[in-house]
């Protein structure tokens, strides 16, 4: 318990309050910081140009936690749906490039995307003769990259409810008169919201604060609040407004996560509360 | 009486699952308003049969006829039959109301006519109480009562039970069996039970087919089956039963030590094959007071107390395993034994069974 303690304090409440103090400061002229207080920085956190590139991140990673959800929950249901043996099999090819450097991953999509890249070259191979498509640094390659990358997590946490799921559940529900699309809406669906619901927060607050994505895939004209934060502590020297952007994507962040934590708290309740009364 | 009319034939079936037969050429008839049981020991093929039934799995030879239709491969939502499963598979997430209301809702009758219908049938199972709760906080007879609930509602021809009873306590089981009779004669379904419990068919049932390795082997009343079993395997598997190891007779079996158990012998079982007799333990007389055509002597071995009656264990010269013996209280009372006693034994020539061995 004590290393744990003395590891999470050093590494990640000394450093995350640092960069709050921070962003309580003014910026120097010539960058640096000049220590006198000030709450301007958050105020410009609600100029609507970066309110913008906020509402445009939220959009930008909503999208990609949608697809990534409908991808990952088809994927982990036909994991669940294979012979037993086979299913860690399936599980350890949907994980594997997880294994391998996120930078490294998402170079792989600019050979892909690039304008003779293989997705180019694969269309002029069908017999494709026009002008290659443009599909890199587009809000579609960020995405793509996004959904990519998370993706792993949000099958493993789909197939946990699916695998769980008692298969005569599905099966009573036939047997009621439900068709097999009336069965996933009215009984799979509902039991298994949990898995969706945490692997969507993943991929949502992961999403929301990236910046190597869009910078490598969205070519920088994607501005994320990654690459904003990114920016002011980089290009603009400008530590304390950079700071307070941290600050606010933390917010958000943290934000998402007790709303998700809430709902599985008052989920875990209900179920408690049930135990409790079998009897009468 | 006019002969009860067939509800459901089912016509050599045979089901395969790669290289395993689980069901091997069944033909059973199945009348209306029955309580009809399936047993048999794990792996007889009874469940996959009742699975069957319900539409899970589909024949791999023969037919179902329910009313003389061939349902053998319409799908289990499209079927007037349903299961009650061994689980119960309640939905976890819906009320016992909403449970209940499930299959009606699929049949999209009127919200009206739903209602009424589902407070009829909590009404019947007792559940009126319980109508709010969901299934993880119910008890396991409750349960047990929503999943029937649930399967009744629909007005099925035909309720298959899969083990129903399995998941309760003992006492609660032998409420259960009687409560489940009360409710089939109430709302005049036609019931098949599948069960490993031989006490279970031989109390509920009307008729029960007895299953082994995916054959039949017998199907007729709970009365016949135990006093007529129609070989070794059904007369050891139903109740208790002596057997008495020999050499087959023109007048009953001779038994290892010489002696003769008088019984009829089976026509198809000739002089000097191997044959065994077999008595039931509450058919055998302690000190007979009247002339019985096979008599014996032996020691009590064990006592067994079981408040209704007294069960004995007595060394005989007739077979290497002791006898079980069954007294009533009553005439344990009258002529008490106690471990180590020489006892008389008597019984009927009607009273014993000879099969092939």
């Amino acid at each position: 318990m004590a290393p744990a303690l003395v590891w999470l304090t050093a590494l990640m409440v000394v450093p995350c309050a640092l960069v709050l103090a921070l962003a309580f400061f003014r910026r120097g002229i010539y960058g640096g910081i000049d220590y006198t207080f000030t709450l301007e920085n958050f105020g410009l956190v609600f100029d609507p140009l970066y309110a913008g590139i906020f509402l445009e991140s939220a959009r930008i990673a909503g999208t990609a936690t949608l697809i990534a959800v409908v991808i990952g929950y088809a994927a982990a249901y036909a994991i669940s749906a294979a012979p037993r043996r086979w299913q860690p099999v399936f599980l350890f090819f949907a994980v594997l490039p997880f294994w391998s450097n996120y930078l490294i991953r998402t170079y792989a999509w600019i050979v892909l995307l690039n304008r003779e890249g293989l997705i180019t070259q694969l269309l002029r191979w069908l017999g494709y003769t026009g002008e290659p498509p443009s599909m890199l640094y587009t809000e579609g390659a960020v995405i793509a990259g996004l959904v990519y990358n998370y993706l792993p997590f949000v099958i493993l946490a789909c197939y946990a409810p699916l695998s769980r799921l008692n298969p005569e559940l599905a099966e009573a529900s036939r047997d009621l008169g439900a068709s097999a699309a009336t069965t996933f809406r009215r009984v799979i669906l509902p039991l298994t919201v949990p898995g969706i619901a945490a692997g969507a927060v993943f991929v949502f607050v992961l999403s929301i604060g990236n910046f190597v994505t869009p910078a490598l895939l969205g070519g920088g004209r994607f501005q994320m609040i990654g690459n904003l934060v990114y920016d002011q502590f980089l290009t603009a020297n400008d530590w304390p407004f950079g700071a307070a952007l941290a600050m606010a994507l933390i917010a958000i962040m943290l934000l998402v996560l007790m709303a998700q934590a809430l709902a599985a708290d008052r989920a875990a309740g209900r179920a408690a509360q049930a135990g409790g009364g079998t009897d009468g | 009486m006019s002969e009860p009319r067939t509800l459901l034939a089912i016509d050599h079936v045979s089901k395969n699952f790669g290289r395993v037969t689980a069901v091997d050429g069944i033909s059973l008839d199945i009348r209306e308003n029955e309580f009809f049981a399936l047993l048999g020991p794990s792996g007889c093929g009874k469940t996959t049969l009742l699975r069957m039934l319900a539409g899970f799995e589909t024949p791999s030879d023969g037919r179902i006829l329910l009313d003389g239709k061939d349902i053998a491969r319409t799908p289990p939502n499209k079927r007037p039959v349903n299961l009650m499963f061994q689980s119960y598979a309640l939905f976890p997430h819906m009320s016992v109301r909403a449970n209940v209301s499930y299959g009606l809702e699929m049949e999209r009758l009127p919200a009206k006519e739903i209602r009424s219908r589902v407070d009829a049938i909590l009404a019947t199972t007792e559940l009126v109480p319980f109508a709010d709760r969901k299934p993880e906080q119910l008890s396991g007879g409750q349960k047990q009562r929503v999943a029937l609930a649930r399967a009744l509602v629909k007005r099925p021809r035909l309720l298959l039970l899969d083990e129903p009873l399995a998941a309760l306590d003992k006492k609660l089981r032998g409420a259960m069996q009687l409560e489940l009779k009360r409710l089939q004669h109430e709302v005049g379904i036609t019931f098949v039970i599948v069960t490993h419990d031989q006490e279970e068919s031989l109390v509920m049932a009307d008729r029960m087919a007895v299953l082994k390795d995916g054959r039949l082997l017998q199907c007729d009343t709970p009365h016949a089956v135990y006093e007529h079993p129609a070989d070794r395997f059904v007369a050891d598997f139903i109740g208790v039963m002596n057997f008495i190891p020999g050499k087959a007779s023109a007048d009953g079996v001779v038994a290892v030590n010489g002696a003769l158990v008088a019984g009829k012998v089976p026509a198809a079982l000739s002089s000097g094959a191997g044959a065994v007799a077999s008595v039931r333990p509450e058919r055998i007389r302690l000190f007979p007071s009247v002339e019985t055509a096979n008599r014996t002597t032996g020691a009590v071995e064990a006592l067994a107390y079981h408040g209704l009656d007294l069960q004995l264990h007595v060394r005989t010269p007739l077979s290497p395993k002791p006898f079980l013996v069954r007294v009533t209280a009553d005439a344990a009372d009258r002529r008490p034994v106690s471990s180590g006693d020489q006892v008389e034994l008597g019984w009927d020539a009607a009273d014993v069974r000879i099969f092939a061995e």
